[in-house]
């Protein structure tokens, strides 16, 4: 079985956000740039399904400028096989992007394509669906775990109120949210092993957005609270302003 | 005449209560562009008898699509079985459904069937000039994109609790429609599904929300914000900081912030949560925010409306003690 990873380059959570002075984009300027999280979750289900036999091969696939070759060699340091960037500008539309992913599929060929569940930046959350569907494959979404036999895979989906369990014929996409797969750490030898795995570099599929951002705002600030007290003591104060002041209980 | 769809929910052949709020912003939407709101359920044979729950919510109409293979979400039917029923009647100007597990699985599958751009977890629309504009919280709640489609209709899910549902006057028709659909085609099967966190309501959706950090020292110490949180009632639940649910103490499933749930709850307790910038992202939208920690010096301090600065372990059992007798008396 061949696995397709897709993967992001995000900018690190701790990241307090700047907006640019047009007013509609983040100002990138000095942000630390790291894998999506949620990505990382679905390359590590993958090295683990290379690693127990059920794979034959991962290859990472992004969309994004030169600089993403920096996380798909992320990726290889780890273990995955071969990358591929997408060369082509990742925007608000998930559609278009499912289409230039949707490109890069039909070009590998894969059993089974996993991603995060959704990115951290633009909290989309349907990349994976749309190109499962673009596709005419099976999908599952938000899965925390995954096994399989042959032509097969199980996931388990994390919903409101519990876990379904669903069975996927392949091939599919599946979409992985946080569970057993932390990402492992590069080891020296991956990262120089890393530089010489192929990357293959192909322009993106040029495909017409028709998401517009029109702006882009800060919240507005939370006004100064107040600290009621130390101690135990402070309780029934509390109680009270929870309930007279901000109507709360 | 221009018409605006709301998608309703169902679980176990009983109507969320997410689908009075999409209802509610379809029919909002609707008055904006001077139109009117249907809505659109789909669900096992039966199912319009709980379609009357959301008929006050000002829609004309209720499209009510069953067939025994939809009682419970199967990704391939719905979204077919959606597609079909959208493209049907003409180009709606939007079409709503709500941004729950669920909604937000089945509305991408829809957009890519119709070729039309998805925003999802929206948590404000309005119409203006025959436009459809949009804000949706991006990078976890710490900055706010307003955006518009170029395309029609315009596919959205709207983030439970960010539109209040408002009873109209209309009374909706409801229309059954009896469809053609083979389950033997879709490639992705239901096995079984496990309940988690029995009546608590999930983070997500709850009023309340109770959350422990690191400051607790133990996850055998969850028992005493349990103890808080059924306190505060049935429509309280627990969160939990990123630090604790990497360390394996609670579920993902709790995790409130960037690379865990977002939140706006009417009333937020941060306990033992210094308020890293992730977590606060996840939960400044709450109306009240009140934290307990033991350094002054936290950032929590910061967002909370209220805060005592004092261990968790004298504090929280005084909290939980003190409510119980501020609600019998």
């Amino acid at each position: 079985m061949k696995i397709l990873v897709c993967v992001k380059r995000v900018p690190d959570t701790d990241t307090r956000i700047q907006i640019s002075a047009d007013g509609t984009t983040f100002d990138a300027a000095g942000v630390r740039f790291v894998m999506n999280p949620y990505d990382e979750f679905a390359l590590e289900a993958a090295l683990r399904l290379k690693e127990s036999g059920r794979a034959s091969e991962v290859t990472v696939v992004t969309l994004g400028d030169e600089s993403a070759q920096e996380t798909l060699r992320g990726a290889l340091a780890v273990g995955a096989d071969r990358g591929v960037l997408c060369r082509g500008v990742s925007g608000p539309d998930g559609l278009a992007t499912a289409k230039i992913l949707r490109s890069a599929v039909e070009a590998q060929g894969p059993d089974l394509v996993l991603a995060g569940v959704r990115s951290v930046d633009g909290d989309q959350e349907q990349v994976g669906p749309m190109l499962g569907t673009l596709l005419g494959w099976a999908c599952a979404t938000c899965v925390s775990e995954i096994e399989g036999g042959d032509g097969v895979l199980i996931a388990v989906r994390e919903v409101e109120g519990g876990r379904e369990r669903v069975q996927l014929t392949l091939p599919a996409v599946v979409t992985l949210t946080k569970g057993p797969f932390e990402l492992r750490r590069p080891s020296l030898p991956g990262i120089m092993a890393a530089k010489k795995k192929p990357l293959e570099v192909r322009e993106a599929e040029v495909v017409s957005p028709r998401v517009r951002v029109v702006a882009l705002e800060l919240p507005p600030a939370r006004k100064e609270g107040r600290i009621v007290g130390e101690g135990p003591d402070a309780v029934p104060e509390l109680v009270r302003l929870l309930r007279d002041e901000a109507g709360a209980l | 005449m221009t018409r605006v769809l709301a998608v309703l929910e169902q679980r176990d052949g009983r109507l969320r209560g997410v689908s009075a709020e999409v209802v509610s912003a379809a029919a909002a939407l609707a008055r904006d562009l001077g139109g009117e709101a249907e809505g659109i359920v789909l669900g096992g044979p039966g199912i319009e008898e709980t379609v009357h729950a959301a008929q006050a919510f000002g829609a004309r109409r209720i499209r009510v699509g069953s067939h025994e293979a939809l009682a419970h979400y199967r990704p391939e039917g719905y979204a077919e079985a959606l597609a079909g029923m959208i493209r049907e009647g003409g180009t709606a100007a939007a079409v709503l459904f709500s941004a729950t597990a669920t909604g937000k699985d089945l509305a991408p599958r829809v957009a890519a069937l119709l070729d039309l751009p998805l925003a999802q977890d929206v948590t404000g629309i309005s119409g203006l000039g025959g436009r459809v504009r949009m804000v949706r919280p991006v990078y976890a709640g710490k900055a706010n994109a307003t955006i518009e489609h170029d395309a029609a209709p315009v596919l959205a899910t709207i983030r439970p609790g960010a539109i209040s549902a408002v009873e109209g006057i209309s009374h909706a028709e409801i229309e059954p429609l009896s469809l053609a659909l083979d389950p033997e085609r879709w490639p992705t099967r239901r096995l079984s599904f496990e309940p988690e966190g029995g009546d608590i309501p999930d983070v997500s959706e709850a009023a309340i929300v109770v959350s422990g950090g690191r400051g607790l020292r133990d996850p055998a110490n969850w028992a005493m914000l349990e103890e808080l949180r059924a306190a505060l009632g049935s429509e309280a639940g627990l969160g939990a900081s990123r630090a604790v649910v990497d360390a394996g103490w609670r579920s993902h499933s709790e995790q409130v912030g960037q690379t865990g749930k977002t939140v706006a709850p009417r009333l937020y307790f941060a306990i033992g949560i210094s308020g890293a910038v992730q977590h606060l992202a996840g939960m400044r939208t709450a109306r009240t925010i009140v934290a307990v920690n033991r350094d002054r010096d936290a950032p929590i301090f910061r967002v909370a409306d209220y805060g005592i600065v004092g261990d968790a372990f004298e504090v929280v059992p005084r909290l939980a003690a003190e409510i119980r007798a501020r609600k019998e008396s």
